[in-house]
């Protein structure tokens, strides 16, 4: 209870606690229930469903006069079930499509919703309501009860997911062929929508009706930036859920009242746009690094490469750059660097003479070029005599560049029959320094 | 005859698809151990007939059963390879679970797959030769690297009647012939392979049977009886410009 306290006494409010572990609880139910709907491309339906509470919510309220959650659970699932079987009608009898039935439904449901909400707040009773609340989410407004049954739902909702697991990837995946196996993929979908109606439902008094989609849907976009494997998902999603809800409510409490749905929401999308970016293998910056990163090293191939060759065919002065562009095309900026990166490495030397640049291998750069260009040859034979060489030429050849140990002495055969073999192996030749090579 | 013990027995089947009707008068019984083909031209109503088959769609009309039972209690006998465009490819998850889900059925409800599971799916995308690409995310596999995963999972699900729709779309010619070879293994195995396909050069090389189909059953037989000039020209409408070259022609069967 030691932490406890010290938590307490820093949120000076005791109820701050209460309500984090409640929103943090939403945060990781939404961001699963959220990534199966993303991958079931329904991404769209949390704010549908959102929106549609409101009337339901509304509705609880003037039938029951109290504001007891598990009342405003129920209406809000229902008028969140009526959206669904609304959008499904629209779509199967008329010309419409979803995306415009899911417009349409969200419009109407929230606009009635907003009608309700006006009545209330204008009789007497109403003013004290606080409904308002539900527009843009207010968790310093939850109590006790609010707070039980939100931890309880998310709760269960986590347990169901993690017993569905493998339907729910059979459903997201390739639904056809679960129903060809005999699970009721229409069943799996309802009990999906179902939970979402949930997960929905539980966080708006936290979230809002506005802006709730966002807890469900941001989460799991970003998470699906981190990996290519569905559980880590999940929980990665879960984690980012938890955390804006976290974050979310943090600022709401300790800065002056602002609503926590809005403070969710920019939390949420900060970290999906970190991912967005940072991601190690989808992000934007770390594709433009690795784009960056294989041209300039395809650059220095080039130049080994035109070295080599044509040292190779007995030319033995230093090269104007020019030629290189006259055989590879390349931006001159990007010869420029991958000349210096050469040079960096102590492989090549260049000279000025008479505005033009000459290059010239150093005893170091010779090798590697032999080596380059020993392997590129190597992968062409490979390629052209796959079947009787075996390995599995696109899978180690591609990433690495390097030839398989076992695999190197049948292709010099072949290199040597096609009169493809690099006839000038600068580790064996003793005469090499007269090409001015020595470093 | 005893028809009622064959694989795939199709009694005057038709399916519409809003009211309008797609496929109508499909009749046949499949032999046990065959590979079979399905011809026909674009929009003929092969994938429909499959997925008619395999309950996916509502039958306006006729009946299937399989072994003499409703597709329903006979699941288990019954693989199935989708077209390969049907599911989104970038979906999180890697090569070995897609073959895995060849498992789901056995396992049924809530339970995990084992390492038992795990293994044959293994064993399968060995044998489809995609084993090194086990860990691979799929969106990162070529198309006919894709088509494979696919027939690996079918495999997985160890069934007796196979229905594969167009498995040879997009891969090389090497890898079509791995195909078939595993084809043929499955025919040595007393199962039942139908193969929607497309290459009419090919038909008479890989399949014992053949189903024509265009809008309805053209011909059902042994694909030495049935694969003549005649009966191409009926299941192509009249368009077919260059015919396989044919043996001569031997009288129609139906
Ligand atoms: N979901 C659908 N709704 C309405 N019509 C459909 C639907 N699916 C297919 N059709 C129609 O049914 C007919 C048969 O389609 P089907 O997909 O079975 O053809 P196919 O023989 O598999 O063609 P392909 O060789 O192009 O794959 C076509 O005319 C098609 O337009
Ligand atoms: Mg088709």
């Amino acid at each position: 209870m030691n932490v406890l306290t010290q938590i307490q006494q820093f949120f000076s409010d005791p109820n701050t606690l209460w309500v984090l572990s409640g929103t943090i609880l939403l945060g990781v139910s939404s961001g699963v229930i959220g990534s199966f709907a993303f991958l079931r491309k329904r991404g769209l339906m949390g704010d549908v469903l959102a929106h549609a509470a409101l009337p339901g919510i509304c509705l609880a309220f003037m039938l029951t006069g109290s504001k007891n959650p598990l009342f405003f659970l129920i209406g809000a699932t229902v008028t969140g079930i009526l959206a669904s079987m609304a959008i499904n009608t629209i779509t199967r009898f008329s010309r419409i499509k979803e995306d415009t039935s899911l417009a349409l439904v969200l419009s109407v449901f929230f606009g009635v919703g907003i009608v309700f909400l006006t009545q209330i707040q204008h009789t007497n009773y109403g003013n004290q309501s606080g409904l308002d609340k539900f527009l843009f989410g207010q968790s310093a407004s939850l109590v006790g009860d609010d707070v039980w049954v939100m931890g309880g739902v998310a709760i269960a909702l986590l347990l169901f997911s993690l017993l569905l697991f493998k339907e729910f990837k059979l459903l997201c995946f390739d639904p056809g062929f679960g129903r060809s196996l005999g699970f009721p993929v229409g069943l799996l979908d309802l009990i999906l929508m179902l939970m979402l109606v949930l997960a929905v439902v539980i966080g708006l008094q936290a979230a809002g009706v506005v802006l709730m989609a966002a807890l469900i849907i941001t989460p799991a976009a970003a998470a699906r930036y981190w990996t290519e494997r569905l559980d880590i998902m999940l929980v990665l999603s879960a984690f980012l859920g938890g955390l804006s809800g976290a974050l979310g409510t943090l600022f709401s409490a300790t800065t002056a009242n602002l609503p926590t749905g809005p403070l969710i929401v920019v939390a949420a999308t900060m970290i999906f746009l970190i991912s967005l970016v940072f991601s190690p293998r989808r992000g934007l910056l770390s594709k433009a690094i690795r784009l960056a990163a294989t041209r300039k090293q395809m650059a220095r191939e080039r130049v080994l490469q035109f070295l080599y060759e044509n040292r190779e065919q007995g030319y033995f002065d230093p090269l104007n750059t020019e030629m290189i562009l006259w055989k590879y095309p390349m931006s001159r900026r990007r010869l420029k660097s991958a000349l210096a990166s050469l040079t960096k490495d102590g492989w090549i030397q260049v000279e000025q003479k008479g505005g033009s640049f000459f290059i010239r291998g150093t005893g170091e750069g010779w090798v590697q070029a032999y080596e380059t260009v020993l392997r590129t040859r190597m992968t062409e034979v490979w390629m052209m005599h796959e079947n009787e060489i075996g390995g599995n030429i696109r899978e180690e050849g591609s990433t690495t560049g390097e030839i398989p140990p076992d695999l190197f002495e049948p292709l010099w055969n072949l290199l040597v029959k096609h009169g493809r073999e690099p006839k000038w192996n600068p580790k064996s030749d003793s005469i090499a320094g007269e090409g001015g090579n020595v470093p | 005859m005893q028809t009622s013990n064959r694989p795939v027995s199709v009694r005057d089947l038709s399916v519409a698809y809003h009211r309008k009707p797609v496929l109508r008068d499909v009749q046949f019984d499949a032999p046990e151990g065959k590979l079979i083909g399905i011809v026909g031209p674009n929009g003929a109503g092969k994938s429909t007939l499959i997925k008619a088959i395999m309950n996916l769609l509502p039958l306006t009309g006729g009946e299937v059963q399989i072994y003499g039972k409703p597709y329903k209690e006979q699941r288990a006998l019954v693989g199935y390879v989708p077209q390969r465009e049907s599911v989104d490819w970038d979906f999180p998850t890697s090569a070995l679970d897609v073959v895995l889900m060849g498992r789901y059925g056995k396992l049924g409800w809530f339970r995990k797959p084992k390492a038992a599971d795990r293994e044959y799916a293994m064993d399968c995308l060995d044998k489809v030769g995609m084993a090194d690409f086990a860990k691979r995310q799929i969106s990162q596999l070529s198309g006919g690297q894709q088509q494979r995963v696919f027939l690996a999972r079918s495999l997985a699900q160890d069934a007796r009647i196979y229905f594969m729709d167009e498995p040879f779309v997009g891969v090389d010619a090497a890898t079509e012939k791995a195909i078939i070879r595993i084809l043929n293994e499955l025919k040595t195995q007393k199962k039942t392979v139908l193969v929607v396909h497309h290459d009419l050069q090919t038909v008479r090389e890989y399949f014992d049977w053949l189903l024509m189909l265009n809008m309805r059953q053209i011909a059902f037989g042994p694909t030495s009886e049935v694969f003549t000039t005649d009966n191409l020209q009926k299941t192509y409408g009249g368009r077919l410009t260059v015919l396989p070259d044919l043996p001569e022609p031997v009288a129609e069967t139906r």
